[in-house]
């Protein structure tokens, strides 16, 4: 077994309310919520008319008319959220060796936004099955292809090392990081820039969510429309975004004097192998990821002090998910704060597991857990401390977080502060 | 880090040379290309005609009835492959224990044609039209997830999407878990976008041939070389640790035993392409030496620029006409995620056999100082192969295959 350890000693967010780590911790520990009526596009036929939109523009953060014409709306957050992480760890490339630093980008749906936008015009509305190759955007290969995205975050940081697109559903922002980390541990590098991103919020996805009735509904009150763990529950609410990291062996980053967000002590991905969107109530295979992700960072379950949920307000997952606590934690899952973050920035699919990665992080960096918001009602199948309404101080040494997603994809991750600040 | 040996006991093989291996390789052997002018869909308004086709394949008789109109073409075939590498390697999924089994595949595009199917219905008819199945059918990780429920397979799993290169990654990935502890992965890439949509897509990459001459549009390292021929398919291998396939007898047809990746630089940085830095990673990785290795299966762009780079890259690290290059994606085309698997599988074979495919079609250009094996395959001993894949925008891939030890 290797000794060499991974962290976190930069990050960057774009979530909706907010670009910016900076705003979007203050949306998060002040418990307010970013999501609203759909603005991208007329959602009137729509069964779900909510969603968390960013208010983005992509030429504030540095990029260029040419890249902004090149890139997909997610690789344009990729490359912000890059560039952001970067700045914020304080490396310097200038003198490493290019092929020592990699990049994984996780994304569930890839560049779907420009590809809705692009079929439309080369059938003219649907008009034509041979749809007509004449009014193809130049760059439409970089849509085709969702591996544009770790490209462009390649080239924007300058890393020559193993680069890649994870894409398992809504836990590729957990299983890039942890794909990351391992690349680090095994030694083929010795930093990863890697997060997650994407950008959903198209007809074409509305459209398939609301076919399986994944969404929510309740456009009548869309500010309190995601409610995960609340009695009145009835569907996720799409979101939009991006968090990228960046990685390093943990040597290497002390004698640098760089400041270390978090450690990622541990990982574990599982399948449920039963339905590519339906959940067993047992939540067997999450427990099992989070037992295997406790055993990697050699800690307890009692270790953990707070559980940053996948949380995402259906009906099915809440429950799926509050049985995985309790199955891998037993009654330490009755003590620990609990609670997901999509209440306030929605579901972004591929990116929710960076961006509730960099939640946890900011949650050990201040001492406070992030609450649940809109959570009223209880509902007896969820009766764990799932912190509601209100952010909570507290020390947080040590953050499991978890995903699940269509295909079956049950992930956890455990981050801990590599020095304790408690015993 | 656990090096334990990790080796290769089944092979699932669909590709526009034939459904199986025996068939795939046989047409290899014989040079019976699969490209032909497509039938999928009429191209004579499209400035590119040709493709690799897969024939013959009816779903129907190879999955169960409901997986059919919630599965697109690529993940079709992608189960079948399973079924026969699985098949191939003498596994019972239900025998061994579900978090013991996991999938890496690699995906470039998706369930391509059926999101064009969904797409046309959501703007030609509305969005109440739209397939309840889209949500998944389509994504990038549906050929894992639909892999892993058919099989009952809980353990490690995921995804890769590096363009052409995935495919090597994925392994790679896969041989990670494997060292990790999971005792099987089931490994590789199919991919299938050969509809309307995915044939727009692909030509706004501005790299496919516009011949409609099957045997003179797809020529890597050939003077006339003019763009690629895209195709469809890929390859299925079952991953084991070298000791659990030995405890049950398995048949291993070799090792994983080295891997490398790198990324090109910006475009105008003045730097070099990382492939040879790739191979030096992935021969460091097999504790091989640039003589110790028998063949190389070549990434084989068929685009002059790209050549020139891979044949500098062969010529640095293996002197010049160092050693045999085979690129048998001439009788297939590229098939995007699906090609290093299946550039894999027939490199396991050439080990097996002790042959080398020859490159069909291909007139080497004498301004490149490697040795392509054209015309005739070439009875060699070979114990050791390199598989290169690179990706759109700058991926480079190497792995290291070596021949099963002599029992």
């Amino acid at each position: 077994m290797s000794a060499r350890r991974v962290v976190i000693t930069g990050l960057e967010v774009l979530a909706p309310g907010g670009v910016g780590a900076k705003n979007f911790w203050s949306l998060l520990s002040e418990g307010r919520t970013a999501t609203r009526g759909i603005t991208f596009f007329d959602p009137a036929p729509f069964r779900s008319r909510v969603a968390a939109e960013i208010d983005f523009d992509p030429y504030e953060h540095g990029l260029t008319p040419q890249e902004v014409r090149r890139m997909d709306r997610a690789a344009q957050f990729a490359v912000v959220a890059a560039r952001g992480a970067v700045a914020d760890s304080g490396i310097e490339f200038a003198g490493l060796d290019p092929y020592r630093t990699g990049v994984t980008i996780g994304s569930a749906v890839g560049a779907t936004m420009g590809l809705d936008e692009e079929y439309r015009v080369v059938s003219d509305g649907g008009r034509l099955a041979l749809v007509d190759h004449a009014y193809a955007a130049p760059h439409l290969y970089d849509h085709l292809v969702p591996s544009s995205f770790a490209t462009e975050v390649a080239w924007a940081v300058g890393a020559e090392g193993p680069a890649t697109v994870v894409s398992t559903g809504c836990t590729s922002g957990i299983d890039s990081v942890g794909y990351a980390a391992e690349l680090i541990r095994e030694g083929a590098v010795d930093i990863m820039i890697a997060g997650s991103s994407d950008a959903p919020i198209s007809p074409i996805t509305m459209a398939c969510f609301d076919a399986i009735k994944a969404t929510t509904p309740r456009h009548d009150d869309p500010a309190h429309a995601s409610r995960p763990f609340d009695g009145t529950r009835n569907g996720f609410v799409l979101g939009e975004g991006a968090a990228v990291f960046v990685l390093e062996e943990l040597d290497s980053a002390r004698r640098r004097g760089a400041h270390i967000y978090a450690e990622i002590a541990g990982y574990a991905t599982r399948s449920n192998a039963y339905h590519m969107t339906g959940l067993r109530p047992d939540g067997a295979e999450m427990a099992e990821a989070i037992r295997v992700a406790l055993d990697e960072a050699r800690l307890p379950g009692e270790a953990v002090d707070y559980i940053n949920a996948h949380g995402s307000g259906t009906k099915q997952n809440d429950r799926h998910e509050t049985a995985a606590f309790k199955r891998s934690l037993g009654a330490h899952a009755y003590r620990t704060p609990v609670s997901s973050i999509k209440s306030m920035v929605g579901h972004s699919l591929g990116a929710i597991g960076s961006i509730e990665i960099a939640a946890s992080v900011l949650a050990m960096e201040y001492d406070v857990v992030p609450p649940t918001a809109n959570l009223h009602t209880p509902d007896p199948e969820c009766d764990l401390d799932y912190v509601p309404l209100d952010a909570r101080d507290q020390l947080v040494d040590t953050v499991l977080t978890v995903g699940s997603g269509f295909g079956g994809f049950q992930s956890a991750m455990v981050l801990a502060e590599p020095e304790r600040k408690q015993v | 880090m656990s090096t334990a040996t990790v080796v290769v006991t089944g092979l699932g093989v669909a590709s526009p040379t034939g459904l199986g291996t025996g068939e795939h390789w046989a047409a290899t052997l014989e040079g019976r290309s699969g490209i032909r002018r497509l039938t999928r869909f009429d191209p004579s308004g499209y400035p590119a005609k040709l493709a690799g086709e897969i024939t013959g394949f009816t779903a129907e008789e190879h999955l169960p009835g409901r997986l059919i109109p919630q599965t697109d073409r690529m993940t079709r075939l992608a189960l079948a492959a399973a079924d026969w590498a699985l098949a191939d390697a003498g596994v019972r999924p239900d025998e061994l224990a579900s978090f013991d089994m996991g999938v890496v595949t690699a995906s470039a595009s998706g369930g391509f044609e059926f999101g064009q199917n969904e797409l046309r219905k959501l703007w030609s008819q509305g969005s109440q039209y739209v397939s309840a199945y889209q949500s998944f059918a389509w994504f990038y990780a549906v050929n894992s997830g639909q892999i892993s429920i058919r099989n009952g397979m809980k353990g490690p799993s995921g995804v890769v999407v590096s363009d052409q290169a995935g495919g090597l990654d994925a392994v790679a990935q896969a041989r990670r878990l494997i060292r990790k502890g999971t005792r099987l992965v089931v490994s590789g890439g199919v991919d299938a976008s050969l509809c309307p949509w995915g044939w727009v897509a692909q030509l706004a990459g501005g790299r496919l041939s516009t011949s409609e001459d099957p045997a003179r549009a797809y020529l890597p390292f050939d003077r006339d070389a003019c763009g690629y021929v895209p195709g469809e398919g890929g390859a299925i291998l079952i991953l084991e640790a070298a000791e659990a396939a030995r405890e049950r007898g398995a048949h291993s047809y070799g090792e994983i035993a080295g891997y490398g990746a790198t990324f090109d630089p910006r475009p105008g940085s003045g730097r070099p392409s990382g492939l040879r830095k790739a191979v030096e990673l992935a021969l460091a990785d097999a504790g091989a030496q640039p003589a110790d290795v028998d063949v190389v299966f070549a990434d084989a762009a068929g685009d002059l620029d790209l050549d020139r780079a891979e044949a500098d890259a062969l010529v640095q690290v293996f002197g010049a006409r160092g050693v045999p290059v085979s690129c048998p994606k001439t009788m297939t085309g590229r098939l995007y995620s699906g090609a290093a698997p299946l550039d894999l599988a027939t490199a396991l074979l050439a080990l097996r056999d002790g042959i080398v495919p020859a490159t069909v079609n291909v007139k080497l250009s004498p301004e490149y100082d490697i040795d392509v094996v054209v015309d005739q395959p070439r009875h060699l001993g070979l114990r050791t192969a390199l598989v290169l894949a690179r990706g759109y925008g700058g991926f480079n891939s190497a792995l290291v295959l070596r021949a099963p030890a002599p029992r």
